[in-house]
């Protein structure tokens, strides 16, 4: 990595800083939301990188934003950071208990799996009327942040900046991750996990701390979310809204920290055009971006960059 | 005890249609095909509006119950050779998880090409489901379409068995599953096998959406649920594996049927219970061999 390669995301975090005071509110909205479900898309690609394709992320995601709607709910906890944290708390602890299982799967048996985990959840969700409100979900008042309350209007860019913040962590965790060993184990694993085991490390333990690590992050984003929509339900946990973590993280690319962000993005962006113009016909665009993306730029679409940034050295 | 029996049969036969070209397509071609819930959608759209149009003209009222078979094999015709030749040929040996979202991506396609035909109101094919009126069980009086329901899922397990078994084509099917370089190498023509079986496995998930469509109001989303449940049925049976969806279909069916007239609570979680206890003791289902580990 260069110069240029390593100042990029202090510059990046400086640029989104400006632009959140400088762009219209409903775009800081989206962005917001891009940020957020950037970070999931993170967690799904840190698997992804084992070999691990994850369709039930959603779990860590409705889980985290539930845990938040709860507390504000019953417990009236209205601090954005005790939110997180518990929001977060609790995806670590689904991640802790489903890990167990899902580490010892590969490949589809993976992939079905933590589908099933999270459609569970989503069950879970619609049954107990009572408490989730079914499938009309729940409403998240503004919350505060470090004790000020926002007014409604400042609301929406105190969130996004809170969540740029989460994101600058989550990225130098995830960077200080692939430089340890277990992220350099992971990338072991996908390359051949029989080997791996020969040489003496636990293959299913480092699959799990991975898991648990992209199962915080899961929920990290979830949190975040879910205070800046200020509404959840079921959906959250539905296993096409992990799907759609998967489809960007194909998109943006599944090399380094700022690909599944930009590809978030890019997602983000393009599906409130096309929702916008085309109600019916934005699901098959995806698809055919999808498609094309896969025949014709294996890397996705932040690969051309890559190598952009590898040229100027 | 009689009603649970029979609405868990009734609930096998709909799990099996539903998923026996889900592991059909895997066994053949090793691909996992989320687009599978689509076809089934297909189906039912096709099957629905064909007796919809059928009804209007006061003909033979039994003539719709073979529109539903024939809505089927048109989809599977026309999906078939468009999706494996167009598309899935140029995912084979590639990534597992490419293979797997090129699927997802047809599967978003087909969603909103569906809407796009079919538009976003329902459909209502009721006609089939009236004409057969109810049969007496013992002591409990059930809907006798339910009764054909299981009568075709019994006859497409027999005809996919005879299949398999007997004809020249099924038997070299079967060999591309055991081993697909050396039957190439053997003068099978690999490319025709495999739009065969994609086509065949689609017509399938077809004939679940066809025969269903007269029990329900067919709009746009049936796709998404039907495809984790045949996810369910084929991980249980063991993926490829033809008895597996028999014996998964059967198991998922009974336990959720007692569920539902037992303990309604997990009426929702059955499915995924039975799923989570068969991977416990068999990783890899039921009835799939375990692979060998490429070192």
């Amino acid at each position: 990595m260069n110069g240029l390669g390593r100042a990029l995301p202090a510059v990046l975090l400086l640029v989104f800083a400006v632009l959140g005071s400088v762009l219209p509110g409903w775009l800081v909205f989206v962005l917001t939301l891009a940020l957020a479900k950037g970070l999931v898309v993170l967690a799904v690609v840190v698997l992804m990188r084992a070999g691990l394709v994850s369709f039930g992320h959603g779990l860590f995601f409705a889980g985290a934003a539930y845990a938040a709607g709860f507390a504000t709910r019953a417990w009236e906890v209205k601090e954005a950071l005790l939110l997180i944290l518990l929001g977060v708390a609790v995806a670590v602890a689904l991640g802790a208990v489903f890990g167990l299982l899902a580490a010892r799967y590969r490949e589809i048996f993976f992939a079905m799996l933590s589908l099933a985990f999270s459609m569970v959840l989503y069950g879970v969700l619609i049954k107990a009327y009572t408490l989730t409100g079914g499938s009309d979900g729940l409403r998240i008042p503004v919350p505060t942040i470090l004790g000020v309350v926002p007014q409604l209007e400042q609301a929406r860019l105190a969130i996004y900046y809170v969540a740029l913040a989460a994101v600058a962590v989550a990225v130098a965790l995830i960077r200080r991750y692939s430089a340890a060993p277990l992220g350099y184990l992971m990338q072991a694993v996908r390359d051949n996990e029989v080997r791996v085991g020969y040489l003496g490390a636990s293959v299913n333990r480092a699959i799990y701390l991975t898991y648990v690590l992209s199962a915080a992050l899961g929920g990290l984003g979830g949190v975040l979310v879910a205070l800046n929509v200020g509404h959840i339900d079921p959906n959250l946990a539905y296993w096409t809204t992990s799907g759609e973590f998967v489809f960007i993280a194909l998109l943006g690319g599944t090399e380094g920290v700022l690909a599944p962000l930009a590809g978030a993005i890019v997602y983000e962006l393009f599906k409130s055009y096309a929702f916008k113009y085309a109600p019916y016909a934005w699901q098959m665009m995806m698809g055919g971006i999808m498609l094309a993306i896969i025949l014709f730029l294996p890397g996705g679409l932040w690969a051309p960059i890559e190598r952009a940034l590898r040229r100027t050295r | 005890m009689t009603t649970i029996v029979a609405d868990g049969l009734v609930f096998a036969s709909w799990l099996f249609l539903v998923s026996a070209g889900l592991t059909l397509i895997y066994g053949v071609l090793r691909i996992l095909n989320i687009a599978h819930g689509s076809l089934y959608a297909l189906g039912a759209y096709a099957g629905a509006s064909l007796v919809i149009v059928y009804s209007q003209r006061e003909a033979w009222p039994y003539g719709t119950f073979f529109l539903l078979p024939l809505a089927a094999v048109v989809v599977g015709a026309v999906t078939g050779p468009v999706m494996e030749r167009g598309v899935l040929r140029w995912m084979y040996g590639r990534d597992q998880v490419l293979q797997l979202l090129v699927t997802f991506a047809l599967f978003l396609i087909l969603e909103d090409a569906v809407k796009l035909i079919w538009g976003v109101s329902p459909y209502y094919a009721f006609q089939p489901y009236t004409l057969l009126g109810e049969i007496h069980l013992a002591d409990v009086v059930y809907p006798g379409y339910s009764m054909l329901l299981v009568g075709v899922a019994a006859c497409a397990a027999v005809g996919l068995w005879l299949f398999t078994s007997r004809s020249r084509l099924g038997r070299l099917v079967v060999a591309v599953i055991h081993d697909p370089e050396m039957s190439t190498a053997m003068g099978v023509n690999l490319p025709r096998v495999y739009v065969l079986t994609f086509s065949l496995g689609a017509s399938l998930a077809a004939l679940g959406g066809a025969f269903t469509a007269p029990m329900i109001s067919v709009v746009p989303g049936i796709a998404v649920e039907v495809i984790v449940v045949a996810f369910a049925v084929v991980v249980i049976g063991g993926l490829g594996s033809l008895e597996g969806a028999v014996a998964g279909a059967l198991l998922i069916g009974l336990v959720r049927s007692a569920a539902v007239h037992l303990f309604p609570a997990l009426e929702l979680f059955a499915i995924y219970l039975v799923m989570a206890a068969v991977l416990l003791v068999r990783p890899h289902g039921l009835f799939a061999r375990p692979e060998a580990r490429r070192i």
